[in-house]
């Protein structure tokens, strides 16, 4: 189907969107929700199961304290009242990657609900309503082959395998975002990030999309101006920040292609292609699946104790935007700085390496200059640079202790990326500490002397910029090795 | 020396704990016994000759060592085949899981294997444990030793039969809506239903999850106790398992072996009065109220007005809760496969799988269950029958601030003969009108043989309040002391 | 009237995921109806303002520490399977590709 999109522009003045966020997290536990497998990933298949997880006959699920636990700390952060009562609920839906054929969720008791979060779009706050925090828990992963793509399409069967099976998974869901106009891509983008954000400073799960630890559904529908809202579709599959970006873009678009021509918005599941970056349709809601709902008879309610709530609240970490602001203020930056440092991603990269020893300007001129210079050029996130903060910081001390000069320094830390071990041993090993030895130095200016002795004359007879020239010999000579000022200093004692 | 099939479980611990017989040979006359009749009764699915034998030894061997043995050691027991157990065979009853053993053990059969006592097979069951004749297993129905043309109730009538038939002294069954009880009454044998929670259902093979209670059945009140309080106590595997010591239930079982009930108020629930019941069980019954009288207890006459609402109530949860419990069986991790055959899709095989592996009164549960909990259906027929719920528990709250306890007859018929209730499934439901309400409240009750209707057994439940196992079991003791145990004419 | 139809008993087989027979579906039919009517006494009780009970333990917060214990070996886990490849549970194609979570 080729079908003429219409421009964003023209969309957004003609069309409201409203969004929705349903996000996916994995949580960091040692062992899985309802049994003590172990959750780290990387083991070869069928070795992280027992009854529980595999669901045989007999088996019984006991719940996760530390889960629990996470699931109260992440409703507080996310400012959300916590149930005082809630109890799990059994979803029932026949696929093979759940060994019970059902998954233990929560339905209409969640244990966290009606929250929100504020998150910064163009220097605007954002709030963005938190509807509910449920815990729940993941499936196993299929293998799908015979289809040339590994795809499920065309495959002539399926390999399961329940190492993740039973992993604990907790879902968050935002309230229907309307009002933010031709902002929406943005700001779902921006609420991800925020929420991952958090979700990393609460240490709870490692928050890594590509890896499928943090999933995104991404809810979209299109009305016109005072009308109601639209049908929405629900884009699934969505793995990266700058997807969740383009599948609320490409999904408005479409939506308002089929609107312009007359058309009707099909309730429906769609899949978003990282490659294209379009959505296409998966099972229309309409013959969705009742997945009768009831409460799961082998647990027992939950009922945290309000003392134990107020505790997991107190303890909570500082949470990020108001850690950025004070950061902001302890750095002396004005807005613009500050986010300047958030676009390159580099506010933890910096902390660290303040923590290290290094002040805030240069810790922060190292990781917005040279070295997101580099992760630009090789296409590599900031912190996947090469680079540690405590590197960072050690170098800035050599520089600090003089034994650097700028031009040395960026020299050791092409080193530093190339992984040749510390500044400190790479500066020994390249040999490129600044010759601070007065007496090597002195031979280096009188040698410079008496091969420009014109020069030398300017010099003596009051022309002090002609040291300028010298001061480059100098450095020639010493293989760029010598403070800059201690040679100019040197020359012109020499010649007073 | 007797034969030991006959005695009782606490004789033959006596034997083997003064080294006059041995648990090998103990286990031998039963293995013996099973070969013998079991061909007319049909009790057992699979009699784990070799790995019954092997425990025997180990028994033998602690004794000798000197080490000391529990109440029940060198026992043996026949175990329903609801239980997973390591290695051995566990079908449930049904096609679906025929063939599969185990990769773990169900709390239940470790804790008798802990107790030294000595698993001698598993036992015949309706498919599920749904049914209350054993007509419903897919392996054939078990028969009464009473008459081996009647049925030996349900679900767990190969545990009963395996007790009447003198095949196995002790042995584990599940009630979810009356299936150790029942099965107990028209067989002559003492069964009782724990507490819910009482007992672990790890490893027991889910029916309705809010109601199964694993429990034990035997010959006499006081080896019923004797199993209860090896198997019961706090089970950290199950979330629903009460945190709380079991109730000593043998010591209550010998207070009531004196014969005592003075100071014992029971109470009649005027609703099972008259209705439903066959005359010949009324009889019975009204007999044994006399006996209990004479024996000291207070008889009084108590209302519980939704009962007639628990049979209904029952068979929409129980059915709800197993559509969902019986998901899981689609031919992919374990059991039956059909349909396999490389063109088929695997929604095709699952339902080629689950159609030929489950019966029909399992497809009809499911079916009901799947009806119930539907979205446009949950509030007037799920929701409405957990208000229902409510509505038994208060009753029995408010009985039991008149009365230490409550009784019935277990069953409102005697034995009836196989095939008999089969092709009208509700008549088959009303085997289980009297038990039913304890499983929804939760608590404890235990039927004990009272009397004969027609040659055929007869049997009284108690019924007490939850986490009062005890209770029950010294009313039943009492009523035991005076009434006797019963014995079936020779196989 | 019924309580429930051929069609009814046939979706509902179908969310069941059994294949049942032409016979069967005429059998059940009048089989659920008896059931359906008769629990459906259920709702003589007026309960308006009655909690439902789902569980009759008054147990709440059962949790189990976040300690590693020990599982099944491959297999042991494969042991029941009907049918394994690269130990792994082998299924025949799977149609519906969406997976709610
Ligand atoms: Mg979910
Ligand atoms: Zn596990």
């Amino acid at each position: 189907m080729t079908t003429t999109l219409p421009a964003y522009d023209e969309v957004v003045a003609r069309y409201e969107p409203v969004i929705g966020l349903e996000t996916h997290v994995e949580l960091g536990t040692n062992t899985k929700m309802w049994c003590g497998c172990p959750t780290d990933f990387g083991g070869e298949p069928n070795t992280r199961v027992c009854p529980v997880c595999l669901g045989l006959p007999g088996s019984l699920p006991v719940a996760n304290k530390a889960a629990i636990e996470a699931t109260i700390r992440i409703g507080l952060a996310l400012n959300c009242s916590i149930a005082q009562w809630c109890r799990f609920a059994r979803k029932n839906y026949f696929y093979p990657d759940m060994p019970k054929n059902f998954q233990i969720s929560q339905y209409d008791e969640p244990l966290c609900f009606d929250g929100y979060l504020d998150v910064e779009v163009n220097g605007e706050t954002v709030r963005i309503g938190i509807e509910r925090v449920h815990l729940e828990e993941d499936t196993g992963k299929t293998l799908h082959v015979g289809g040339a793509t590994g795809r499920i399409h065309g495959a002539t069967e399926s390999l399961v395998d329940y190492n993740r099976a039973g992993i604990p998974l907790v879902e968050i869901v935002t309230k229907p975002i309307p009002g933010t106009g031709a902002l929406a891509p943005e700001v779902a983008r921006a609420y991800v990030t925020e929420l991952r954000d958090v979700l990393r400073s609460l240490g709870v799960s490692d928050v890594r999309m590509e890896e499928g630890s943090l999933r995104c559904d991404v809810n979209t529908s299109l009305n016109l101006p005072g009308e109601e809202w639209g049908t929405r579709t629900e884009t699934k599959n969505v793995n990266s920040l700058r997807s969740v970006e383009r599948a609320v873009r490409s999904e408005m678009l479409r939506q308002a292609s089929v609107l312009d021509a007359g058309g009707r918005i099909t309730q429906e599941t769609r899949h978003f292609h990282e490659d294209t970056g379009d959505t296409t349709p998966g099972r229309s809601k309409e013959t969705a699946t009742d997945y009768r709902y009831f409460p799961e008879p082998d647990l027992v309610p939950l009922a945290p104790d309000p003392a134990w709530v107020a505790e997991l609240k107190a303890a909570l970490p500082e949470l990020p935007r108001l850690h950025r602001r004070r950061l902001q203020q302890a750095w002396g930056l004005s807005d613009a700085d500050m986010q300047s440092v958030l676009n390159a991603g580099a506010v933890e990269l910096i902390e660290e390496t303040v923590a290290a020893g290094a002040t805030p300007a240069a810790a922060r001129k190292w990781w917005l200059g040279e070295l997101s210079r580099r992760a630009n050029e090789t296409g590599v996130e900031l912190a996947e640079v090469g680079a540690t903060p405590a590197q960072v910081a050690e170098l800035q001390g050599l520089v600090d202790a003089g034994k650097l000069n700028d031009k040395l320094a960026r020299a050791v830390l092409e080193g530093v990326v190339a992984g040749e071990g510390s500044p400190t041993e790479i500066m020994g090993a390249r040999g490129l500490e600044v010759v601070s030895d007065t007496g090597a130095l002195t031979a280096a200016v009188d040698e410079a002397i008496a091969a420009n002795p014109e020069i030398a004359e300017k010099i003596r007879s009051g022309k002090v910029a002609a040291a300028g020239a010298l001061v480059g010999a100098v450095m020639k000579t010493t293989r760029g090795q010598a403070d800059a000022k201690t040679v100019r200093e040197l020359i012109l004692t020499r010649l007073s | 020396m007797t034969d030991i099939t006959r005695m009782t479980a606490t004789q033959i611990a006596e034997l083997v704990a003064s080294g006059e017989t041995s648990a090998v040979e103990v286990t031998r006359a039963h293995l013996d016994r099973i070969a013998a009749v079991d061909g007319q009764v049909n009790a057992f699915l699979h009699v784990d000759s070799e790995g019954a034998l092997a425990a025997a030894r180990e028994v033998d061997a602690r004794r000798s060592a000197g080490e000391e043995l529990g109440p029940l050691a060198g026992v043996p027991v026949a175990v329903k085949d609801v239980l997973t157990t390591k290695g051995v065979p566990t079908t449930v009853g049904s096609k679906i899981l025929e063939g599969w053993r185990p990769p773990y053990d169900s709390t239940i059969v470790q804790r008798l294997r802990a107790a030294g006592t000595v698993m001698l097979g598993k036992t015949n069951m309706d498919e599920f444990a749904m049914g209350s004749s054993t007509e419903y297993s897919a392996y054939g129905p078990t028969r009464n030793p009473w008459d081996t043309d009647r049925i030996p109730g349900g679900s767990g009538g190969g545990s009963a039969a395996a007790l009447a038939a003198y095949e196995a002294p002790l042995a584990i069954g599940s009630d979810t809506g009356g299936s150790i009880r029942q099965p107990g009454a028209v067989t002559g044998t003492v069964g009782a239903k724990p507490t819910y929670g009482g007992t672990s259902r790890y490893g027991l093979v889910a029916f309705s999850s809010s109601l199964d209670t694993p429990g034990p059945c035997a010959r006499t009140v006081l080896d019923a106790a004797l199993l209860h309080e090896a198997i019961g106590g706090h089970d950290p595997r199950d979330s629903t398992s009460i945190p709380a010591p079991v109730p000593d239930v043998v010591a209550a079982a010998k207070l009531g072996a004196t014969g005592d009930l003075s100071g014992v108020r029971l109470g009649i629930v005027s609703e099972f009065a008259g209705e439903g019941a066959e005359p010949g069980v009324l009889a019975a019954f009204h007999e044994a109220v006399d006996t209990l009288t004479k024996l000291g207890a207070e008889i009084v006459e108590v209302s519980c007005p939704h009962f007639r609402y628990a049979l209904p109530a029952y068979y929409l949860i129980a059915p709800s809760e197993c559509s969902s419990n019986l998901a899981r069986f689609d031919g992919v991790r374990f059991g039956l496969r059909v349909g396999d055959d490389g063109n088929r899709s695997l929604e095709e095989v699952m339902s080629l799988t689950r159609e030929a592996g489950f019966g029909a009164e399992v497809k009809r549960r499911i079916m009901i269950g799947t009806y119930a909990l539907s979205s446009g259906y949950y509030d007037a027929y799920y929701g409405q029958a957990q208000k229902v719920r409510t509505l038994i528990t208060r009753d029995f709250t408010a009985a039991f601030e008149r009365v230490d306890a409550l009784i019935s007859p277990t069953t409102p018929f005697v034995a009836f003969p196989l095939g008999a209730r089969t092709s009208d499934p509700y008549q088959m439901y009303l085997a289980d009108l009297f038990t039913i309400p304890t499983n929804l409240y939760g608590g404890p009750g235990i039927s004990v043989p009272c009397g004969l209707s027609d040659g055929l057994p007869v049997g009284l439940q108690v019924m007490a309040p939850t986490m009062a196992d005890d209770r029950m079991y010294r009313v039943a003791a009492a009523l035991e002391s005076a009434v006797g145990t019963l014995t079936p004419p020779q196989l | 009237m019924a309580a429930i139809s051929r069609e009814e008993v046939a979706h509902l087989a179908r969310l069941s995921r059994l294949a049942v027979t032409e016979e069967e579906l005429d059998t059940f039919a009048g089989q659920l109806d008896v059931i359906l009517q008769a629990v459906a006494q259920v709702g003589e009780v007026a309960a308006a303002d009655i909690p439902p009970t789902s569980h009759s333990v008054p147990l709440t917060n059962v949790l189990r520490e976040d300690v590693v214990t020990p599982g099944l070996t491959p297999q042991e886990a494969l042991s029941g399977a009907p049918d394994a490849e690269e130990q792994r549970f082998r299924v025949p194609r799977i149609l519906d590709e969406d997976v709610a979570s």
